[in-house]
């Protein structure tokens, strides 16, 4: 670890949180429905979507009927993402003349994309028409991102408002979050990337004899938009196969401190708006630090393991004070390196600039160990903020129960109703990753996919259904996910992993609504300070270490003490 | 359940409308318009002819150029396209090796390299990028570490003195964007541009 190291990871967060408070403001605003700075633009076209949607953005819905909007939203999108990618072959703007792609493939990838995880089974130059990259996947990179903030909006409501029927218009959250946050926030990070070096265009690819006088195909596109809302939306699905270490989606440091601040952003603002929009901006903050605590612990052990090279090729002459080279860029080096693989772990993004398949035991078990806790530091857009709240009810009922009084959150009573929908969603996550884990190494189907040996493999598939669950998209990607058996499975994955989590967050905030706000006493245990800030991290290491330490032990665990030993696999 | 359909179908057609052709499409215009040589992918023409992007590593084999890092892209097998061979810097299938650091294979081919680069002189100590694959197999840079150590072989093959090569690689070093940002590299392509140019 180096003084530059460090701050090069310092510049980035601090520029990330100066940003996010008056983001957040104008998140709040945004999702509450007020005037803001953009609406002199925007509200017509705003109204333009309503009009012909036949929505009245002013009658508002329950909790079910905002979940059935939701699930609707989500089935014509799955249903549309599939039909273009099996039919590419005949629709427009293909320079390429790729062919439809394999329905299992399609499958895995419309849900890949519905559910804002953007696991790609399929390497993206060589799969997909520049029609399928736009009209498909960046769509889904919008909309599936303002999904997870209508969600976390609805929570919200549950705690700002007393004694109310509804939580919100899905209609109306989904559009707002993509016309005022997302929109303009990505025309701005695009054309900062193209500046920087990332390509924008309708070309195919670009032909080029190189010096030694061999052909050399640079395949190349529109990039540059799709890589500001891939970041933006904490997606994380690249244009390229090597995603964000491709030279094309970055090119130099610049632009890769510009995609870790731009996957960050949004997630850290929602926190400061949840606590504007509850009246009370210690409670955002409190939220805020935790997230932040969470992420800079995990990027300090990621970047400890990186910058120490891997001792089994210093043994044979390596230099390690560049740290562990394989699988990273020269230009990012390992800080960067390891500051992207916590961020896009610690969001739901799952964007990589650096291969975590060869990162250390130690470093790649810090994205791994993220998305087990499902992404919650500070986690993807919207989906952070929900993920975190069903914590923070969690750990005031654990603080309730101590002290002998019936828990409180934001002087709503947390009920059994609420405890059991709180425990069933945090519950979905283990029953898919560690079943279906356990599942694909006992099957022969599953073990043929692996790139590595011994533990590591282990850890492969425990990554690829962690990363699915968790609706990351990150992978220790040496493992061939694009089989039968994997498509369809890490599909469902997802599929659980996004709405059997969400569903029960929507009833919970459909029964907070209609709760009376309790006005705080001095018995009130206070849920902005230290002391809350302590049992929200207690709770989340005691719930999470408990549930994946046996995994975690078998794989990069027990990798990290044979590395030690010497021995290979 | 019904009553949503409507609204669930327009709006996916409105945002497909707006976020899948109206914003990559500006982005387009407007990138092409102002910024045409980055939109383009920053590709170097020589004599006429495309060489190349600065963006992008290239794979170099001979004596008389500096080397690249490994790079672990794949392409097609000419003899039977359903198999994949080793193609190294193939900008149109991008990937590292993904192997694990307890990788068997990975020890084995950093010392088959190690061997091949003592072999040819290229190293004395051997910068930990000289011996693996990028992240993307298209790295386009190396460290000062790893050009220098090939200086003196470079010089050999093109008769120029050591010094005359190494000062082309001072002239090419890339530093930290205000001593912080950025790692100090090597834009291999354009030193090796640099050294035919001197000639």
């Amino acid at each position: 670890m180096t003084s530059i190291g460090l701050a090069q990871i310092a510049i980035v967060l601090l520029a990330v949180i100066v940003a996010a408070i008056p983001l957040g403001n104008y998140i709040a605003t945004v999702l509450a429905g007020e005037r803001s700075l953009l609406s002199p633009v925007l509200s017509p076209l705003e109204r333009v979507f309503y009009r012909l949607a036949g929505v009245d953005p002013a009658r508002e819905q329950n909790w079910l009927a905002y979940a059935m909007s939701m699930l609707a939203f989500s089935v014509v999108g799955f249903a549309s993402l599939y039909a273009l990618q099996r039919l590419q072959a005949y629709l427009p703007l293909n320079p390429q003349g790729f062919s439809g792609v394999p329905a299992d493939l399609a499958f895995n990838t419309s849900m890949s994309f519905v559910t804002n995880t953007n696991w790609q089974n399929y390497g993206g130059e060589s799969t997909m028409s520049h029609l399928t990259q736009m009209l498909g996947l960046t769509v889904h990179n919008f909309v599936s991102a303002a999904t997870g903030l209508a969600m976390a909006f609805a929570l919200v409501r549950g705690f700002s408002r007393a004694e109310s029927p509804t939580v919100g218009n899905f209609w109306v959250d989904l559009t707002r979050s993509t016309l005022y946050v997302l929109l303009p926030l990505s025309i701005v990070v695009a054309l900062a990337l193209v500046a920087l070096g990332v390509p924008q265009t309708l070309q195919g690819s670009v032909e080029a004899t190189t010096l030694e006088g061999a052909r050399q195909m640079l395949a190349i596109g529109p990039v540059a938009s799709q890589e500001a809302i891939k970041e933006l939306g904490t997606n994380g699905g690249g244009f390229f196969n090597a995603n964000s270490a491709h030279p094309f989606e970055s090119p130099n440091a610049l632009s890769n401190m510009l995609e870790i601040w731009a996957l960050l952003v949004i997630p850290f603002a929602t926190a400061f708006a949840f606590g504007r929009a509850v009246f009370d901006y210690r409670q955002g903050r409190a939220i805020a630090i935790t997230m932040m605590i969470v992420l800079v612990a995990g990027v300090s052990v990621a970047y400890w393991a990186e910058a120490g090279g891997n001792p089994l090729l210093t043994e044979i002459g390596v230099d390690p004070s560049p740290g562990n080279m394989e699988g990273k860029e020269v230009r990012f080096g390992p800080a960067m390196s390891a500051l992207f693989a916590a961020s896009t772990t610690g969001t739901s993004c799952g964007a990589v600039n650096a291969m975590h398949d060869s990162f250390m035991p130690l470093g790649g078990l810090v994205p791994l160990f993220n998305m087990l806790m499902g992404s919650i530091a500070p986690g993807g857009v919207g989906a952070g903020l929900y993920g975190f709240l069903v914590l923070a009810i969690i750990a005031v009922f654990i603080a309730g129960l101590m002290v002998g009084r019936t828990p409180e959150y934001l002087g709503k009573k947390i009920e059994a109703r609420e405890m059991k929908l709180a425990m069933l969603a945090v519950l979905i996550y283990p029953l898919s990753v560690l079943a279906f884990t356990g599942v694909s190494v006992m099957l022969q189907t599953g073990l043929a996919s692996l790139n590595n040996a011994g533990p590591h493999g282990l850890s492969e598939i425990l990554y690829a259904f962690a990363s699915a669950t968790d609706n990351n998209g990150s992978a220790f990607a040496g493992l061939t996910g694009n089989t039968p058996w994997y498509n369809t499975t890490l599909g469902v994955a997802m599929l659980l992993g996004r709405f059997a989590f969400v569903i029960p967050v929507l009833a919970i905030a459909g029964a907070f609504a209609a709760k009376k706000k309790g006005a705080a006493s001095v018995g009130t245990f206070p849920t902005h300070g230290p002391l809350f800030i302590g049992l929200l991290l207690g709770v989340i290491v005691v719930l999470y270490l408990l549930q994946y330490f046996p995994a975690l032990a078998l794989g990069p665990i027990v990798e990290h003490f044979a590395l030690l030993a010497g021995k290979t696999f | 359940m019904l009553s949503q359909i409507r609204p669930a179908v327009v709006m996916i057609v409105l945002f497909a409308a707006l976020t899948g052709i109206v914003y990559p499409l500006a982005i387009t215009g407007v990138a092409q318009l102002a910024l045409p040589a980055q939109a383009n992918g920053s590709v170097i023409e020589r004599d006429g002819t495309v060489i190349g992007s600065a963006l992008i590593g290239q794979n170099f084999a001979s004596d008389r150029y500096f080397h690249g890092r490994p790079s672990a892209t794949t392409g097609p097998d000419p003899a039977d396209p359903s198999k994949s061979i080793d193609a190294p810097y193939n900008a149109s299938n991008s990937m590292g090796s993904n192997l694990g650091p307890t990788s068997k294979k990975l020890v084995d081919r950093v010392n088959a390299t190690i061997e091949a680069e003592f072999a040819a002189g290229r190293v004395d100590v051997v910068a930990a990028d000289a011996a693996t694959t990028s992240a993307s197999g298209l790295d386009p840079h190396i460290s000062p570490q790893f050009a220098l150590a090939q200086a003196g072989a470079v010089a050999k093959a093109r008769n120029l003195s050591e010094s005359q090569v190494r000062a082309v690689v001072e002239a090419n070093l890339e530093g930290r964007v205000l001593g912080v940002i950025g790692e100090p590299r090597v834009n291999v392509l354009l030193l090796n541009l640099a050294l035919d140019r001197l000639q």
